[in-house]
Order: structure tokens, then sequence, then C-alpha cells
């Protein structure tokens, strides 16, 4: 396992946001919280995930994200704090939608920014892979079949849980 | 002495037992195990889900993820909840 093990100077200190909403994600505007200083750091990554437009030809009209408050959040900064220590990153930004969402809409945005693009590329994936291991979401799908609308929790996936097992060390 | 847990519950096992939270009265020194033998002793769906708990049960003991061997103390909170799918 690579590990830049960059430390950031007193000037990058660093700082993290996290926010969970039920508005529309303003993807523009979160990548312009990352690119803030990005001339600094070098080097940004931002990541989102959506609800899959192709499933509507499954019948998806819908999905609805449950979580945990509290608990969340506080998960979410520790997987951030680790990801800061390990790779230096400058500056992160989680957020993630709850509520009723449509296909297409975007379900979360992970940005982070390092000194290198290795740092922030592992960073950013490092604080996805835990997210959506530990954080306390749950996501229900709404679909219509045959004029019927039904609706199934999702299933945990085994390869989310394998994809931790790069970031032992 | 007695002790009062906040229990609750979310996604599918909100769903299923039609309940996001309740208050249990525990014994002294009881354990998250011991608080599943509680709710399952309800019958019907709770007895499905809390008797001997597989491991599609999550538990969190004052929102960090615990196990069955976690003894409880007066005003705790007991998270029930299915595998995560965030993201």
């Amino acid at each position: 396992m690579t590990n830049m093990n960059q430390k950031s100077s007193p000037l990058l200190s660093p700082n993290y946001t996290i926010a969970i909403c039920s508005e529309p994600l303003d993807l523009a505007a979160l990548n312009g919280r990352i690119q803030k200083g990005v001339g600094e750091h070098g080097a940004s990554v931002i990541f989102t995930g959506s609800v899959r437009a192709s499933d509507e030809e499954k019948g998806l009209v819908a999905m609805t994200l449950e979580h945990y408050p509290g608990m969340t959040e506080s998960t979410l900064q520790s997987i951030i704090e680790q990801a800061i220590t390990r790779w230096g990153l400058v500056n992160v930004v989680v957020n993630h939608r709850v509520g009723r969402l449509t296909a297409g809409e975007p379900i979360v945005f992970v940005g982070a920014s390092a000194l290198h693009r290795l740092a922030a590329f592992e960073g950013a994936q490092y604080i996805m892979d835990y997210l959506k291991n530990k954080a306390t979401f749950w996501k229900k799908e709404h679909y219509i079949v045959y004029g019927k609308e039904t609706s199934h929790w999702v299933a945990e996936k085994k390869s989310d849980e394998q994809s931790l097992s790069r970031w032992s060390e | 002495m007695m002790n009062i847990v906040r229990v609750v519950f979310f996604a599918s096992f909100k769903e299923r037992l039609n309940c996001g939270s309740l208050s249990v009265t525990l014994e002294d020194n009881a354990t998250i195990a011991g608080l599943c033998g509680e709710l399952a002793s309800k019958d019907g769906v709770w007895k499905e889900i809390f008797h001997k708990p597989s491991q599609a049960v999550k538990v969190a003991h004052n929102q960090q993820i615990a196990s069955l061997e976690t003894v409880l103390a007066d005003g705790d909170e007991v998270a029930f909840f299915p595998p995560v799918t965030g993201g």
C-alpha cells in the first residue's frame, strides 16, 4: 500500500465539512469549495454518486435515503480525520442526500485536495469506500412494474466490503 | 436497580416492526444480548429479528458500533439496523 505520508505545512492547516441534506446537492458550489485555494494545494479529486438513470429502464422511479442522525455525522468525521492523517489532505468536503431522490440526482459528493494527485485520489477513494461500508445510511428503491408501485430496501454488496481490504496497512 | 435504555430502529427493521423507538427497562448489568432477549419475547417479527440475532442485525451503543456483550447503563441508547447501503 502506498502511503504518501505528507504532512501539510502550517499554512495549509486541514479543514473539512460534512453535510447531510434533504435539498438537492449543488455540485458546482461544492466543487467551488474544493477548488478554493487548490492553486496552493496542487491537486484535487471530486467524486459524485448519483441515482442511475439507466435503472429507469427497469422501472425505477425514485429512491429514498434514510440515516441515523448523529451517528452518521460522527462516523463520517472519524473517516475523514483518518484520511487527513494518512494522506495529508488539505481540504475535504462530504455531502450526502437523504429523503426522496429521482433518477439522475446526485446522492453523494466527496471532494479532497492535497499537495499531490496520488494523495488526493487515494484519500477521496478511502473516504468513499469507508462511507459505503460504515456510514449509517440506508437506500430504498421505488419501482413501477406493470403499472404497480413496489419498493424494497437495497441489500448490502459483498464487493463494497471487499473494497476495504485494500486500505489495510 | 433498574436501568431504562432507549432503543431505536432504522430502515427495514423500523418498517417491519412498525416502530421507530421505545424505552426498555432492564436489570442492572444487563447486556445488549439481554436486551435482544427482552425484545424477542414480544413475538412475531420481534422474535424473527431479535431471537439469536444474525450477522445481518447491526447494533450501535450510544452511536458507536457495539457487540452483544456490551453492558448497558441507565440512559443509554441502543440502535438496531440492517447493513448500511449509502453512497
